[in-house]
Parts: C-alpha cells; structure tokens; sequence
C-alpha cells in the first residue's frame, strides 16, 4: 500500500500519471470512473498515434506515386515509350537507382532507424578494436608526453546525439552561470533594472544566426593560436547566449516580485543584506528562476540544431545537413528518424526540468 | 518619558494627487509593563499605525519615540506578529522559528538556539508539527507559529496585529491565556491590534479605539479595571465587564453610522480622555 502511494506519487509529479490508470487497470480496482480515465488516458493516445502513422502511411503513398508518375512522364516525353516501360519496371522492382526522393514512409524511417543502430554497433565495436589495438602504443605515448593516438572514423548516430546533449548542457550551464547572478543583481535594484531593460528587450529577440556569427568573430580570433575544439565552443557560447534570456527575465523578475510580507519578516528580523538575499530571496523567487531554467533548456535545444548545422560542428544539427546534402537513397528517412529522436529527447529534458522545478517549488503541499 | 510615545504622527501614502491621509494627529503613550489594546475597523489604517511603532513605516509627520528615542527603523526589541503570518513558506516550522532566534541571540551556541526553538514550539503546541512547512498547517497553526517566532526572540515589548483574527474560538481562547501568560510572567509590553472587542477587554489594561480612516485618529481610551487573572467565564457575569464592552460597541457603532452620513466630511473629536470608563459615561 505505501509503496503504491509513493508510486502514485512520483508518477504524477512526473506528469506521467496515465501509469496509474494503466497500473490500475492491471490490479483490476478500476472502477467507473477510472474506466473513463483509462480511455481518456491510454485508449485515446494510442489510438491517435496509430491514426497519425496511417495518415503519414498514405500521405508518403501518395506523395510517392505523384513522384513516380512524373517520372514515367518525364521518361516518356523525354526518350519514349520503351525509356518509360524501363523506369516503370525500375521503379516497381524497388530499385535504388530509381526511386522517387519523396517523404518516407514509417515503415521506411522505422527501417532507417534500425539501421542507424546497426550502424552503431558496428561503429563501436570498430572503435574498441581500435581502442585495444592502440592501448599498448598509447600508454607508451603517454608516458613519453606525447598525445595519444585518437579514433578519427566517422561518428554514429548515437555519437551525434550525445555530443548534442554534451553542447546543450555546455550551453545552458553557460546561461545559468550568466543569468542568473545578472538576474538576481539587476533584481535586487530598480535603477539597474530600469538602466539595463532596454538592452535585454534588444537582445532577448535576436535570432540564433547571428548569435552564431557574432560568437564566431570573437570566438575565431581569440582561439587561433590554440588547437581547441572551436567548433564546440561557438556553438556552445552561442546556444548559451540564445537561451539565456528567459532565465535572465524570470530571474530578475522573481527577485524584484519578492512578496512584501517575506522582505517586511527580513527587516523585523534584522536579517544582513546577505542573509537576506539568500534566506528570503532566493528561496523566495526560485520557482520562477526554474520556470526561467525550464524554457531555457528548451530554447537550447532548440536552437542548438541549427546552430551546429551552421557552425559545422558535430551533434544532429550537422547529421540532418549532412544526411540532405548526401541525397542517398535513405537519407530522407534518416532526417525524419533524427526529427522523432530530436522531439522525443526536448521532451525528455522538459520532464526533467519540471520534476526538478516541482520539487524546489514550496507552494505544493506535498514535495518528495 | 512614557516608555513608548506617538506625538501628533501622521501618516500619508502615495504622493501629489495621489496621496490619502491614512492617519492623522495619532497620539498615543504606553508605559513599561502596560498591555494596550487597539480596536477599529477594517481599514480604519491599523496595520499602518502597527508599521511605524514598529519600525517598517516612517511617519509623514510627527515622531515615534521608543524609550524616548526616535523610531528610525526595526529592532529586535520590539517584536512583531503580522496580521498574515508572514512565515517563510519553503521551511519548516522549527526552522521559521531558528532562524528568528538565531538572529536574535547570535551569541548562542546551535544548541541553545535549538533549546529555545523545541521551547517555543512546545508551548504553541506544535512539536508534533516541527518538521512541517506552513503551507500543510492550519490556519489556526500557522498564526500559532507566528506567535512563537516572535516570543521566542523575547523582544521586551511585543505589538501583535489581530493576531487572533483568523482563528476558531477555542484555539483563539486558548492563544489569548498563552500570550497573557507570558507577558504577565516575564513583565513585557504589549500593544494588541484587535477588532474584537470582548478579547481587548480580556486581554487589555486599556483599550482605544481607532476612528475610521482616511484621516484617522484615536478615541478616547476605555480603562479595563477588572483584575488579573481573569477568568473568561466570569467576565460574562461581572458588571464592570458589560459596562465596558457596551460602552465601546455603542461608541464604535456611533462612530460606524457617524461615517455613513457624513462621508467626506472632516470630523473633529471632542478634546477629551476620560480616565476611566466608570463615571463617564
Ligand atoms: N502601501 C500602501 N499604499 C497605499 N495605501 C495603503 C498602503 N497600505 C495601506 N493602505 C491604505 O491605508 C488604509 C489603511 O490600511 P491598513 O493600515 O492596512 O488598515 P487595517 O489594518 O486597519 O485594516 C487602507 O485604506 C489601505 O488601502
Ligand atoms: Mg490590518
């Protein structure tokens, strides 16, 4: 029983109560009104994902054939009738040569997907060959101070992904270092904020591009005669300085909204400016830096894929560039599998953030 | 040189058209020792005249002195208990209290600090709760919280701002004795904010009523002289009591339906403070 309680408990707070319904649903105490949850909850969501599959199945069906008529008419105006029969044939046999670059369908993408991560394996288990058959050169590279020899073969999927997730995470460490001391100072004194306000209304809607060149005259000249990643560090600097806005706006306004009741319990206990700023109003105006924290991260994300697209530096940003440059014949399904795991990791990181902004948040009545 | 003394303060917010007189020609001097108390309708500018005894609001005009010094800013000598609790509501009630203490007596070794907070909590009756925050309490035991927060830095008077407004009557009789206990026990001064009167005539050496702002000012006082310690269901039989109370209700109705026919009119008070209650009226 206590155990169901706390399940219960971290499920919704999570934002994932469904798995209650469905747990329920399992031990069979379900009753009428949890009947209509579980449809509401479960029944619904899934049937809506098969409906978009279908829809996107026949959407792709019919983008293709429009592709592959054109192309039998092309054949057929273009050289005659037996060049068309040739690329209705070369077409119907599944041949990679001539199939129509068109949106993908799921069972395409999800062949792609697969792929990708046969790809993996394959990547990795190369890497660690080449990790044991260079240990023994390596340790000795080492020890006679030298660099040791790295891998230097393409990145997989994976390896893309998580260099993403490594720039995001540069990135809004950045903006919270930035953001939110600045919020907090330029919270704590109206002068200030009125001083710089019209700064962060000019900055706070620039689009990430010219962050990116911005970050990259500075970032270039200062990085030349160093042999640093500089690649990873523009990017990271200019998603840092594209998200940290949010966190900038709610800090400092959480600071100055600080309920006056909080600043008047200060005073009557003679708290020192310290004391007071981190006794009443930081605990105070935490909810709101988090809510800041929260779009933050998803702004980084966001802005992180085009930004390594441009910057050229790896992560999915320049797998999507890549993969549309290249024009294979699975390319375009290899773009919509980086989309799902795109979309599907921007949730993952806003679940983390609400779990995290809940719990620092005072005004629930139950915290775990 | 009363202990602590208002002389004709007045008190304005906002600023050119803008401005209300909140208070006007306040004057008021309380004795070491003496528990005072102050009845007035909502909005008559309690709250208000409660900021500037202690500390958080500046008067417009006039002076508040404390043991004949002006007031210029708040003091661990004069403690406060808000009308709205005001308890920090991301700790736990053992630690809105701690915190309190620890600025009061920075000398303190952390288990001396601690020793006061289990003291303070216990006599609130909330050692069960120490550990809660305020959002999972009771009204009745967050006011509850509050009282103990600022008895517990043992400021030498203590202003309260209808600290017992929101709760029920048996928790409310219940807070009424604890505070009279102590104040009676360690001698402190007091000065109560209340709209009830039947518990500013239980509690109080004296009561005076605040007029209904804007512009607002003290009636005259009401001496309470029944002795201590009273005993609740006694007072209702006890003669002195009804008069009292009937005096200050016909008073504070007087000055209620004074208000609704004259609106805005600037209204003079007699010049006078009876003494005493008994042969006024
Ligand atoms: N900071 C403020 N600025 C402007 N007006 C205020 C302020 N605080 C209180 N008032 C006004 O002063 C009057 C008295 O308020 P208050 O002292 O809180 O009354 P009470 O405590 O008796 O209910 C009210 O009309 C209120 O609207
Ligand atoms: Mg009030």
């Amino acid at each position: 029983m206590k155990q169901s309680i706390t399940l219960d408990r971290v499920t919704k707070f999570m934002g994932l109560g469904f798995l209650i319904t469905l747990k329920s649903l399992f031990t069979g105490d379900l009753d009428k009104e949890g009947f209509r949850n579980f449809l509401r909850k479960v029944v619904v969501p899934i049937a809506s994902i098969f409906l978009f599959i279908g829809l996107w199945h026949m959407g792709a069906k019919s983008l293709y054939n429009i592709e592959a008529e054109y192309k039998i008419e092309k054949a057929l105006t273009e050289q005659g009738q037996e060049a068309a029969d040739a690329m209705k044939a070369c077409i119907a046999s599944g041949d990679v040569s001539c199939q129509p670059n068109t949106l993908p369908s799921p069972a395409q993408v999800w062949e792609s997907y697969k792929s990708l991560l046969r790809d993996h394996q394959i990547i990795s288990a190369d890497k660690a060959a080449f990790a044991e058959k260079t240990a023994v050169i390596n340790a000795k590279r080492i020890a006679e101070g030298k660099d040791p020899i790295t891998y230097t073969g393409r990145p997989s999927f994976v390896d893309q992904i998580l260099t993403s997730l490594k720039t995001v995470f540069a990135g809004f460490l950045l903006a919270l270092v930035i953001a939110v001391p600045i919020g907090v100072i330029i919270g704590l004194s109206k002068t200030l904020r009125s001083s710089v306000n019209w700064l962060i209304q000019i900055f706070k809607p620039v689009s990430p591009v010219v962050w990116l060149l911005l970050v990259f005259m500075i970032v270039k000249t200062m990085t030349k005669d160093s042999n640093s990643d500089s690649a990873f560090i523009i990017s990271f600097i200019s998603v840092g300085l594209c998200s940290m806005w949010a966190t900038l706006v709610n800090t400092a306004m959480g600071v100055a909204s600080v309920d006056k009741d909080y600043i008047n319990v200060a005073k009557v206990l003679k708290l020192g400016p310290v004391q007071k700023v981190f006794k009443v109003i930081l605990p105070s105006s935490l909810p709101l830096i988090f809510t800041g924290l929260r779009i933050t991260l998803s702004v980084a994300w966001m802005v992180l894929i085009a930004i390594e697209l441009l910057a050229q530096s790896p992560g999915l940003g320049s797998f999507v560039w890549e993969e549309f440059q290249n024009g294979a014949i699975d390319s375009n399904s290899k773009i919509i599998v980086a989309m799902f795991v795109i979309g599907g990791i921007g949730f993952l990181l806003d679940r983390i953030m609400l779990t995290i902004q809940n719990t620092v948040s005072f005004n629930k009545t139950s915290g775990i | 040189m009363a202990y602590l003394e208002l002389n004709n303060v007045y008190k304005t917010y906002g600023q050119g058209d803008h401005a209300t007189e909140v208070l006007s020609n306040i004057n008021l001097s309380i004795e070491e020792g003496e528990f005072v108390a102050i009845v007035g309708f909502t909005g008559s500018g309690k709250t208000t005249l409660v900021n500037l005894i202690n500390g958080l609001l500046q008067p417009t005009r006039g002076e508040v002195l404390f043991k004949g010094l002006p007031v210029l800013g708040t003091s661990h000598e004069r403690g406060v208990i808000f009308q709205n609790y005001s308890l920090l509501p991301w700790l736990t009630v053992g630690q809105n209290i701690y915190m309190a203490v620890k600025e009061a007596f920075p000398k303190k070794s952390k288990k001396e600090l601690h020793e006061i907070v289990s003291e303070y909590v216990a006599m609130v009756n909330l050692t069960p709760a120490i550990n809660k925050r305020p959002k999972e309490l009771s009204g009745g035991m967050r006011q509850r919280v509050a009282v103990a927060r600022a008895l517990a830095m043992k400021p030498e008077m203590i202003i309260m701002d209808e600290p017992l407004g929101a709760l029920d009557a048996l928790t409310r009789g219940n807070l009424q004795d604890e505070i009279l206990n102590i104040w009676g026990k360690e001698k402190r001064t007091a000065l109560l904010i209340t709209n009830d009167v039947d518990e500013g005539i239980y509690m109080a050496d004296r009561i005076i009523p605040l007029r209904p702002g804007p512009k607002a000012t003290l009636g005259p006082e009401f001496k309470i002289d029944i002795e201590r310690p009273r005993d609740k269901t006694e007072l209702n039989d006890n003669a002195n009591f009804k008069e009292t109370r009937n005096a200050i209700i016909e008073y504070l109705m007087d000055i209620g339906n004074e208000r609704k026919s004259v609106e805005q009119e600037v209204y003079e008070l007699p010049d006078l403070t009876p003494k005493s209650f008994v042969g006024h009226f």
